[in-house]
């Protein structure tokens, strides 16, 4: 018997959660980089749990997209932030903000 | 020689626009430069009167088209040019008495930094001045009028680092715009009548304009005049104008500009004869006029203020004649009196240029044996203006008294009245300034050639100008000029005893002004002690200024103010400023948002997609 696709969805939206929370509640940089990547992840799984759900390969194909997506966002980020730590030796969030009124 | 009438106007305008590009490389020679174009166009209109002689009478009247200059709907304004006996007086009066000032200019303006560009603005002048006289339709004629007007301005305000002179040029060029204005309203009214602005077109059909239309246009166009012609209520600009270099003055007051007026008037003519009320009008501004200026000129103690005043009231004479319908005598009138008003100004140049500007007649006195060249040649003027017999302002002066009896009695007694008072102020200002003990510390002296040839010409031309028109029924130029003179039909006094009169009137008050000022019998600063009121009067030219001043300059002035200080400061600006302010203000509360922190950012971004998607939840 096939697990039910509510159980995949539940551990979607949990990890969803846990990313969200995580990027609005860090301020290390990296940590909130990996939180979002964990969102990204929580997505792909349930785009995963409904294309084995209504047998279709539309949402693996996305899943592929989304992946490929987050390494090429992973490469830039990391760059800018591997940059900024350069410049102000700190990696905080909250620190960079010169662009407020 | 009648096709090349072009060149008129082409070769001042082309020595004024060399001079304004080039004045600098061509500084030696701008004065050499200017004079030749104006003295070619002179040659040019001496060759076209011989052409126009030599055709019959009845067809000497040629025009010739250039180009189509504006062609609007109905509107045909082409830069055409007509040739006929009347423009081609007045091109030879402009451009001969021209090109002797020019020639003159050459030495009293010598050494002056902006030397080339005096040449130019002369040259301008000029060329404004020919187009006016030869357009053959009134937009042409209101160009060269506008044109006349800005180079006033420019000429009369020549030395603007002095105060004076710059107000009087931008009041010469204000008060005639006044008139200006009138006169546009005027070439629009034509139009709107006839349909068309050419003169062939209107003066056609002007003998069947209803009288009020007639009148209307008649009076806007003297209102141009007026302004121009320096006529009362407009003169006040003249006097002023005085503070220009002395041959501009000649210029504006013998050949260009003043005489313009006089020139519209008899040109439009055939709408001016479909209204009796606007001739009656032109008589009376005229003869008014003249009085008026000719009592102001007594009182005034700047020589070339005297002149000034001299100048409106003989343009009076000259209105005054046109509007008795003597128009060939208005016309001879103003040749003479660009000749003789030409020499004095000239002479008067000569005494400035001696006594290194001093025209103050109460500084001045006893020229005469320093100076006995230009003595002699301004008491020729002088007795010109007067109208002494022999010389060229008597036979024109007689005519129009004549015609203005013809036209009225109590025209001709205020005409003689101010024949006496001209004969007497030019009287006053000869002795004043050349006659008896000198009142003055400088060295007078003779000016240089160059300046002595025009003035021996112009007096050449003062002496014998009366040749061209020894009696209004056979004088050459009324002949030629065929402009259809008004009957003589009043009876009364004879010609030959209006003539004895007049002269009778002129040398008493010469008389007067030889016993006031030099015969020693009166003791005439003693009088202007005691006159004081009176003499202030009549050297503030009645108060006309003073009145304008407060009740006209002041309250547009303090118009200014209130629009310049209250409704554009606090009003307009205020609206504008205010509405900066409030979107400055807005800005300021919401640039709050901008907070810097990346995760504040994502709060939003998070409320932002939990918003679109409760919404897209909740529509399905």
């Amino acid at each position: 018997m096939r697990t039910p696709i509510a159980y995949f969805l539940l551990l979607s939206a949990v990890l969803f959660t846990i990313g969200t929370v995580g990027v609005l509640v860090r301020r290390n940089a990296l940590v909130i980089f990996m939180s979002i990547e964990l969102q990204l992840n929580a997505v792909n799984l349930s785009l995963i749990a409904f294309s084995r759900h209504l047998g279709q390969v539309d949402g693996q194909v996305l899943a592929f997209f989304s992946m490929v997506v987050a390494a090429a966002e992973v490469v830039v980020g990391l760059a800018i932030i591997v940059s900024i730590f350069r410049r102000r030796v700190s990696a905080n969030v909250d620190d960079v903000n010169l662009l407020r009124w | 020689m009648i096709d090349q009438i072009w060149l008129v106007p082409a070769l001042p305008l082309g020595g004024a626009v060399a001079l304004l590009v080039a004045g600098r490389r061509l500084r030696g020679v701008a004065g050499g430069l200017a004079s030749l174009t104006v003295g070619l166009s002179f040659v040019v209109g001496l060759l076209i009167l011989r052409d126009l002689l030599a055709l019959p009478a009845e067809s000497r009247e040629v025009t010739r088209t250039l180009f189509d200059w504006i062609a609007v709907g109905a509107l045909r304004a082409p830069v055409e040019l007509r040739v006929d006996p009347l423009s081609l007086v007045m091109v030879l009066t402009v451009t001969g008495v021209g090109f002797l000032i020019h020639v003159y200019s050459m030495e009293y303006l010598h050494g002056d930094p902006r030397y080339p560009r005096y040449f130019a603005y002369l040259n301008l002048f000029v060329a404004a001045m020919l187009t006016l006289v030869l357009a053959n339709n009134f937009v042409l004629l209101y160009v060269g009028w506008e044109g006349v007007g800005l180079c006033s301005y420019l000429l009369i305000a020549f030395w603007f680092e002095r105060k004076a002179a710059a107000d009087a040029g931008k009041k010469a060029f204000i008060v005639t715009r006044i008139g200006d204005t009138a006169m546009l309203l005027g070439i629009f009214l034509i139009f709107s009548t006839f349909g068309s602005v050419r003169f062939d077109d209107v003066f056609g059909a002007a003998g069947g304009l209803a009288p009020a239309t007639a009148t209307a246009i008649s009076l806007l166009l003297l209102g141009g005049a007026v302004g121009k012609s320096a006529q009362l209520p407009l003169h006040t600009w003249l006097p002023d104008a005085m503070e220009g270099p002395t041959p501009v003055s000649a210029l504006i007051h013998a050949a260009t500009m003043v005489t313009a007026g006089v020139y519209l008037v008899v040109r439009a003519a055939p709408i001016f004869e479909a209204s009796p009320v606007a001739l009656g009008v032109v008589a009376v501004v005229g003869v008014v006029t003249a009085l008026y200026a000719g009592l102001s000129a007594i009182g005034q103690d700047d020589l070339k203020r005297v002149l000034a005043y001299s100048t409106i009231s003989q343009i009076g004479y000259m209105f005054l004649a046109a509007g008795v319908g003597a128009y060939a005598v208005a016309i001879f009138h103003l040749v003479a009196h660009a000749f003789f008003k030409a020499l004095l100004f000239l002479t008067a140049g000569n005494v400035s240029h001696a006594t290194d500007g001093e025209m103050n007649m109460m500084r001045l006195g006893g020229l005469a044996p320093r100076m006995p060249r230009t003595t002699a040649f301004f008491a020729v003027g002088a007795l010109a203006l007067a109208g002494i017999p022999i010389f060229a302002g008597f036979f024109s002066k007689d005519q129009i008294l004549a015609a203005a009896y013809a036209g009225g009695f109590v025209l001709w007694l205020v005409g003689l009245i101010a024949v006496g008072l001209t004969g007497f102020y030019i009287a006053r200002a000869f002795f004043l300034t050349f006659a008896g003990r000198p009142r003055h510390q400088a060295h007078p002296h003779e000016p240089p050639p160059l300046m002595n040839i025009p003035v021996l010409l112009l007096g050449v031309g003062t002496v014998a100008g009366g040749l061209l028109g020894l009696s209004a029924e056979t004088g050459t130029i009324h002949g030629f000029l065929e402009l259809g003179e008004a009957g003589h039909a009043r009876g009364g006094l004879s010609e030959l005893w209006l003539g004895v009169i007049a002269t009778g009137v002129a040398v008493a008050g010469l008389a007067l002004g030889w016993r006031v000022y030099i015969s020693g019998r009166v003791d005439w600063q003693a009088l202007r002690e005691r006159y004081v009121a009176l003499r202030r009067a009549l050297a503030r030219g009645l108060y006309v200024d003073d009145v304008y001043g407060r009740f006209v300059v002041l309250p547009a002035k303090a118009t200014s103010a209130f629009s310049a200080f209250v409704v554009d400061q606090r009003v307009i600006d205020g609206a504008v400023n205010g509405l900066g302010r409030v979107f400055a203000g807005l800005a300021r509360a919401g640039r709050r948002v901008q907070t810097g922190l990346v995760r504040s950012y994502a709060v939003a971004y998070l409320l932002g997609a939990v918003i679109v998607l409760l919404v897209v939840l909740g529509r399905t």
